[in-house]
């Protein structure tokens, strides 16, 4: 299954090569043209009957994760975050390092050897190592470099009422469904752009935008989710079940109301459930997209993820599935009247 | 100059948050399209007005956008929970009476609190009056966003408002354009939207403008009131000339332009290093290859409250400045 290739995939950001490659074998023989730029984005362009919009699907490939930053004497390897990591949920995980994928674990000083306080302090990532096994220094720089990747080690896995978990949802989620729109969409021209570094500062977009000139973009995502019980409805993101999020703001964009308005209206037309993104924090490649050049339209509708940026990131398949209907259905939608007023 | 607080008054009580600007695009739009060679509507909603000349390309920014909350959530009673759409206080929304785009009137107040200081946006709510979520729904759908409900008060030396943040700004846009008949430089008056949520139309506004020259105009802080904190800049002062703030270095040229002609015009000026803040000019001066840009601020008290305070002498100054700057023949 492709979701399950493409998360147990590696692809940090700014190394995102073998991701990358996987979507190109994807793509390749669907699309029109198809080119990686200079900054490592692929952008593919799909003919259909010509329309009078330029219409752009994008999707970030880029995952977060960590990299070695110092080998110590003993052979511990200490590291630095690449994307927005939260270090509590980083100790005990296994680990991959580098291109060969050198397993490793992150430890920490034992439960009985700490102090009161840290019991009620989440350690540091600079009190926490990646244990490779190694004897020395000398003997863990025979298998990893200051500067490689590390990957968290996550098997794809379906459980539950229709849920997956997996590492990296956040995006490969996304990259799955604009596979799904390059190799199944015949008739509508639209450009399909897969961006690298969204997670360290939404870096590859810019460039894309610049480059495609579009008129509406469609921003695919896997977002957060917190749906737990007791909580306020307002203090919940997005439900797991319910629906594609459509974005209202966040810290990138406001987005345009009518065309916010015009995705509801699709996806009711077409019976699909569909909730709104229900908080302001975060931000995604639409932030670069929609201000690029004289400026365009932008919507972002994401799959709602549960402990996002960790290994154990859940989904529900009914949303991703509800997600992919509705941003095809968009995509026929951008066909008919009434976006010229927008 | 007198002072034309018919226009002032109007131009602040026209609804326009970040993202949704028509209403004040249309206003502004019907001010000025008498006074101008052409206008145009960007993607982003950035009001671009042409006033043809012969000189350098100058683009003159004013962001008609203001802050404002978003619905997000509309419980079972009706109450609507909101997120901020720019800097929005807390503790200046606090017992504030809100208004929506289709008129209808809110009230913001919060969830019981130990120390109201330190409360956050999402401890607050606002109540329409609804009793039930349906009542409610009928008025407001999630993504609607409200502004404070403006009450403009003026007496001989000020006026205090909402939203002088930055119809002000638009307003000596407009002043400018109205009185300049014969275009020294080729003007491109910019009334740009999104300001408030990280200077977004001036990005894509100076896209297409493509200026030689950028100036913008906007209120700045005060230094001026009891233990303020220390801040070179006062009411009834002058026009403040920016050197900097977070956003920009001022060009040194377009600085010194602006501080000769106050000099030789017997403008009163101040100078204005700001250690916070931005505006359209930092987006304006990073465009292409770069554009040599400055800002013409407005000092004014209680920034983003609902009672900005501003000085009439000032403001007419702050126009004065940028009618005497746009007819410069500049030498860069």
């Amino acid at each position: 299954m492709l979701l399950k290739t493409l998360t147990e995939s590696f692809g940090l950001s700014g190394n995102e090569k073998e991701v990358r490659d996987i979507i190109i074998a994807e793509i390749k023989d669907y699309c029109t043209t198809i080119k990686t730029d200079r900054i490592g984005n692929i952008i593919a362009f799909k003919e259909g009957k010509p329309n009078s919009k330029r219409i752009m699907v994008t999707a970030h490939m880029d995952e977060v994760g960590l990299m070695v930053k110092d080998i110590d004497s003993s052979g511990l390897i200490k590291f630095i975050p690449v994307g927005g990591i939260d270090k509590r949920i980083l100790v005990s995980k296994t680990v991959l390092i580098g291109n060969d994928k050198i397993p490793g674990v992150i430890g920490a000083k034992p439960i009985h050897l700490q102090k009161r306080n840290e019991w009620s302090n989440a350690l540091n990532m600079s009190d926490l190592y990646i244990d490779i096994g190694a004897k020395s220094k000398e003997d863990a720089e025979k298998y990893v470099n200051i500067g490689d990747y590390v990957a968290f080690d996550s098997k794809y896995t379906e459980f539950g009422d229709n849920l997956v978990k997996a590492k990296a949802l956040d995006n490969r989620v996304g990259c799955a469904i604009l596979i799904d729109l390059i190799k199944n969409i015949e008739d509508i021209s639209f450009y399909g752009v897969f961006t690298v570094m969204e997670e360290v500062g939404l870096v590859g977009a810019g460039p894309a935008a610049y480059e495609v000139d579009p008129d509406i973009s469609i921003i695919l995502e896997g977002t957060l989710c917190y749906d737990i019980p007791k909580l306020d409805s307002h203090m919940i993101p997005t439900y797991i079940g319910g629906g594609p999020a459509i974005s209202l703001v966040d810290r990138t964009t406001v987005y345009n109301h009518k065309l916010r308005d015009r995705v509801v209206q699709v996806a009711k037309k077409n019976n699909i459930p569909h909730q709104f993104r229900k908080t302001a924090m975060g931000g995604n490649d639409s932030g670069r997209i929609h201000t690029s050049r004289d400026g365009s339209l932008t919507t972002t509708i994401s799959v709602p993820c549960r402990n996002i940026h960790s290994p154990v990131s859940v989904m529900s398949l009914e949303d991703y599935n509800n997600t992919s209907k509705l941003v095809k259905a968009l995509l026929y939608d951008f066909d008919e009247e009434g976006y010229n007023e927008f | 100059m007198s002072f034309n607080s018919e226009l002032l008054n109007k131009i602040v009580k026209v609804y326009g948050p970040s993202s949704n600007e028509a209403k004040i695009r249309e206003f502004i739009t019907e001010e000025i399209k008498d006074f101008v060679d052409d206008i145009r509507i960007d993607a982003l909603g950035n009001l671009i007005a042409h006033k043809k000349g012969n000189g350098k390309r100058v683009m003159i920014s004013a962001h008609m956008d203001q802050i404002g909350m978003m619905a997000i959530d509309i419980d079972d009673n009706g109450f609507i929970r909101f997120t901020n759409i720019g800097g929005i206080s807390p503790v200046y929304s606090y017992g504030q009476k809100v208004v929506f785009e289709n008129g209808t009137i809110g009230a913001i107040f919060c969830e019981p609190v130990d120390d109201l200081t330190k409360v956050k946006l999402d401890k607050m709510y606002i109540d329409i009056g609804a009793f039930s979520k349906e009542e409610a729904e009928a008025k407001v759908k999630i993504g609607d966003i409200c502004i404070y409900q403006s009450e403009f008060v003026e007496n001989e030396n000020v006026v205090f408002t909402p939203y002088l943040d930055d119809r002000v700004g638009c307003f000596i846009a407009i002043e400018a354009l109205k009185t300049i008949k014969e275009p020294v430089n080729d003007l491109y008056f910019v009334f740009s939207v999104q300001e408030e949520v990280g200077l977004r139309g001036a990005k894509t506004a100076a896209f297409s403008v493509d200026p030689e020259i950028g100036i913008s105009l906007d209120v700045t802080a005060h230094g001026d009131t009891p233990k303020a904190k220390r801040f070179a800049i006062g009411l009834n002062k002058g026009a403040a000339i920016k050197v900097k703030d977070n956003s920009i270095i001022v060009h040194p040229y377009i600085r010194e332009t602006l501080v000769k002609l106050a000099k030789d015009k017997g403008i009163p000026y101040q100078m204005e290093v700001l250690e916070f803040g931005g505006t359209d000019s930092g987006a304006i001066h990073l465009n292409k290859e770069g554009v040599p840009s400055g800002v013409i601020s407005i000092p004014t008290r209680y920034v983003h409250s609902t009672v900005e305070m501003a000085s009439k002498n000032d403001i007419n100054n702050c126009t004065k400045l940028l009618i005497e700057f746009l007819n410069t023949e500049f030498e860069i």
